[in-house]
């Protein structure tokens, strides 16, 4: 019985002989699904935890029910709780969380939408995933429900936009096609004249069937999949997928391909906070630093392109290690880049924060406060830039984290400003760390870049985590009877920070919405699946 | 505001006299049929479906690649125990269909030792890369001229293909410069540049959008996804596939994500200022 074990047990008020330490930094539970509220409560008020996700698998064939899967970090430990309820498929019904932990609030709905697994007592059991004209019935993750299987469109109404009423009040439909090359959603604002009274989401236009096309790819082909999954979190996703396989097949990873996986998702976290940081001018028409950031990332997607041979970092990690090596003349070569980007972003932040026509649009703008990003569960950048301390690097070391110096930068505005600067302090972080490995990484390696990971077990399950550019992508991999996958839960940080941008933009006028949007840069592709 | 304009002039022009002709340190796959021994080990390890073998008859066996579905993730390369599979640097790469960008080599299988010999590379059906880019420049003559309005749409796309159209527009590649602008709504668009895969959940937006789009409205599908349904599949509950499932395509830019010369030079192909090459020769070592 290790000492984390009796903490957690002691503090839900459960047998210790109930939690497992199932591999390291990963506990799991299996209870009723009605002791949910209250484990819920005790594990945020007595753990400190933060629910990460919240999902079905269809164990019917197994043990002729279905299975709740709740994912809570507990930071203070170190370690993730993962908590399982079986639910009989003769009452399809758990008691839902949501009122009390809003984070909860789309995983039940999304749970919902595939499994036909109803939350009771949810605040707004609506549907969140799936449109008005996919029939009632049909639960497309169901294990008897075909990967091909082509559901005709139902007729329906247009989603049930919250209605405005008044003299002046009216609504701004915008999207799914946008006017910029933006991914597709639709927003519906509600405003008064400029100022916004409220917005509301229509998302799910990109929904690919991901996690149901895990299901049917080999496992190994799976990584091409996660790759997939938000095209600006390649490394990211890939990562998280990449650790899911290595828990269960229980594979070491050489230590070179840790510190280089380590390099690769710095570099990535790097170009999207500059593109992000280029975006941000340009939605405000400040096109000098618009451009110098565009230039300044792509020199850096191209140095990525030299050294690793992709631009986007594609194809650069492996199930047990790496792809490529960074042999030292081009460790070298990627040193000096460095030294010479971080002059020029200096610049281009001096040139944005110094400009009072750009500070005057981004200050105040946009606030998500303390309360509600606690409140709300929001992760990642979005959570640190409105006083959460949380990061997955420091809480939950990954790769080669749990020997690097950083620090994890918190702002406390909660505004588009705050949401610019820790991007910029999680660059200045992302160059040391990468000094760091660039000055650790051995001149020859004696060793493979990947390690062989043989046949997965079978019926297995294991959790993955990365703290990724936008915040922590989790993957949790089931296999089946033939060690084959029969379940993958992908969450992306956009799925839990969407609800952020709903409450930071009422009170702004509607110019001031693309700025906002920007600031959180959220992906509907992640979230959407 | 000093600041600003110092800034500007230390840094000067950023633009690349010509952003073409560059070399990719891995793009598709190019194969060596004369070594090639069918064995299917390709076929097995393309996560795609990009490399698919068939046997129409008892004594014959085909070996079919697909740019279209092909994500270049290296692993035919890696996994062909032959070294009979290298990979083209040309990152220009374009078509008018997806059987342009395929190709199909035919076996004779050996009835007594089971082994399968190379009789040589089948001729494609429909029309060559001249015919079709002089059908499309026919379609487009006199109505573009040297300037084109693109409305960019997102499909179902991860978002990589959208990173590196947006690239296209940085000060290195500026876009503009050879009169094509990336317009807000399909009104005023000449071109539809769409990713893929088609979504359930886009189709009736798409389609609503090239309704909207004045003729001749060219249709260009990016990505491997866009020209295939990629790594998501053709036909699943979620994704339909390829544009071609939902729009008449004129234009395939393949690759995932195309590089943005790739997309620079598929929209001078639907511009009809270039011809579309499918660059199937190999490196230079």
């Amino acid at each position: 019985m290790t000492p984390v074990v009796a903490t957690v047990s002691a503090a839900l008020g459960v047998e210790e002989s109930a939690v497992r330490e199932q591999r390291p930094g990963e506990l799991v539970l299996e209870t009723e699904a009605a002791a949910q509220p209250a484990l819920a409560e005790r594990a945020t008020l007595g753990l400190g935890g933060r629910l990460m996700s919240l999902f079905a698998s269809d164990e019917r064939d197994q043990t002729g029910s279905f299975l709740l899967h709740y994912i809570w970090s507990l930071p203070a430990l170190s370690t993730f709780l993962h908590i399982s309820a079986p639910i009989n498929p003769a009452t399809p019904s758990y008691p839902s969380i949501a009122a009390t932990y809003p984070a909860a609030n789309w995983f039940e709905r999304e749970v919902m939408d595939f499994f036909g697994l109803a939350p009771e007592g949810h605040p707004n059991p609506a549907r969140v995933a799936l449109h008005d004209d996919w029939p009632d019935g049909a639960w497309a993750l169901l294990k008897d429900f075909p990967d091909e299987r082509v559901v005709p469109r139902a007729l329906g109404d247009f989603h049930p936009f919250r209605p405005v009423t008044g003299e002046g009040v009216f609504q701004i439909p915008v999207g799914p096609v946008h006017a910029g090359i933006i991914e597709p959603g639709h927003f519906r604002f509600g405003v008064a004249g400029e100022p916004v009274l409220y917005l509301q989401l229509r998302l799910f236009y990109v929904h690919k069937g991901i996690e149901k096309r895990f299901e049917r790819l080999p496992w190994r082909h799976g990584l091409f999949l996660a790759e997939s999954i938000s095209g600006d979190t390649a490394v990211g996703h890939a990562l998280a997928y990449a650790h899911a396989i290595e828990r269960l097949a229980d594979v070491a990873v050489p230590s070179r391909a840790r510190v280089l996986r380590v390099l690769l998702l710095e570099l990535e976290r790097v170009y999207n906070h500059t593109a992000d940081i280029g975006a941000l001018a340009t939605d405000v028409a400040f096109t000098v630093p618009a451009s110098r950031a565009q230039a300044l990332r792509e020199g850096l997607v191209r140095k990525q392109d030299e050294l690793f041979g992709t631009r986007l970092l594609r194809g650069t990690i492996a199930l047990g290690g790496v792809k490529r090596d960074l042999p030292p003349p081009r460790a070298d070569a990627l040193r000096a880049y460095l030294h010479a980007f971080e002059k020029e972003f200096d610049d281009l932040i001096t040139l944005l924060i110094d400009a009072g026509t750009f500070t005057d649009r981004v200050d105040g703008t946009g606030i998500l406060t303390n309360q509600a990003a606690r409140d709300l569960g929001i992760v990642g950048m979005a959570a640190r830039a409105s006083g959460v301390d949380a990061d997955f690097r420091r809480d939950h070391p990954h790769d080669a984290y749990a020997g690097l110096r950083f620090e994890v930068p918190v702002e406390d505005g909660g505004d588009v400003r705050a949401r610019l600067m820790i991007r910029a302090r999680e660059v200045e972080q992302s160059l040391l760390i990468l000094h760091q490995v660039l000055d650790a990484l051995p001149a020859t390696s004696d060793t493979p870049l990947a390690a062989r990971v043989p046949d997965l077990p079978a019926r297995a399950s294991a959790l993955g985590w990365v703290e990724a550019w936008r915040g922590p992508c989790t993957h949790w991999v089931a296999t089946d009877e033939r060690g084959e996958i029969t379940r993958v839960k992908v969450t992306d940080p956009s799925f839990l920070n969407w609800p952020g941008l709903v409450h930071a933009v009422p009170g702004n006028i509607v110019p001031d919405f693309p700025v906002i949007n920007k600031s959180f840069n959220l992906s509907y592709s992640g979230n959407d699946r | 505001m000093f600041n600003i304009i110092t800034k500007s002039l230390r840094t000067g022009v950023l633009t690349e006299a010509n952003p073409f002709g560059t070399r990719a340190s891995f793009g598709f796959p190019v194969i060596d049929f004369s070594r090639c021994t069918a064995c299917d080990d390709c076929v097995r390890s393309c996560p795609t479906g990009a490399l698919r073998s068939a046997t129409p008859d008892p004594d014959s066996k085909t070996l079919s690649e697909s740019y279209a579905a092909c994500i270049q993730c290296g692993e035919c390369v890696t996994g062909c125990p032959e070294q009979a599979v290298d990979v083209s640097d040309d990152v220009e790469v374009a078509a008018y269909s997806r059987e342009q960008l395929a190709q199909t080599a035919a076996f004779d299988i050996d009835p007594a030792t089971g082994r399968n010999t190379f009789s040589g590379v089948q001729v494609q059906h429909g029309p060559s890369l001249s015919e079709s880019a002089a059908r499309l420049r026919e379609r487009i003559h006199g109505r573009l001229g040297r300037s084109l309005h693109v409305r960019q749409v997102d499909a179902g796309s991860c978002n990589g293909c959208e990173l590196e159209i947006s690239a296209t527009t940085n000060p290195l590649y500026d876009l503009e410069r050879f009169g094509i602008h990336l317009v807000a709504s399909p009104r005023h668009a000449d071109v539809l540049l769409v990713t893929g895969p088609v979504t359930r959940n886009m189709e009736i937006a798409l389609r609503r959008t090239y309704d909207a789009a004045p003729e001749p409205r060219i249709v260009v599908a990016v990505g491997a996804c866009g020209c295939s349904g990629g790594i998501f599949g053709e036909g699943t509950y979620a994704a339909i596939g390829g544009v071609d499932r939902v729009l008449p395509v004129d234009v395939y830019i393949p690759g995932c994500p195309p590089r943005p010369q790739a997309i620079l030079n598929g929209l001078l192909v639907a511009m009809g200022l270039r011809e579309a090459r499918v660059g199937r020769e190999l490196r230079t070592r």
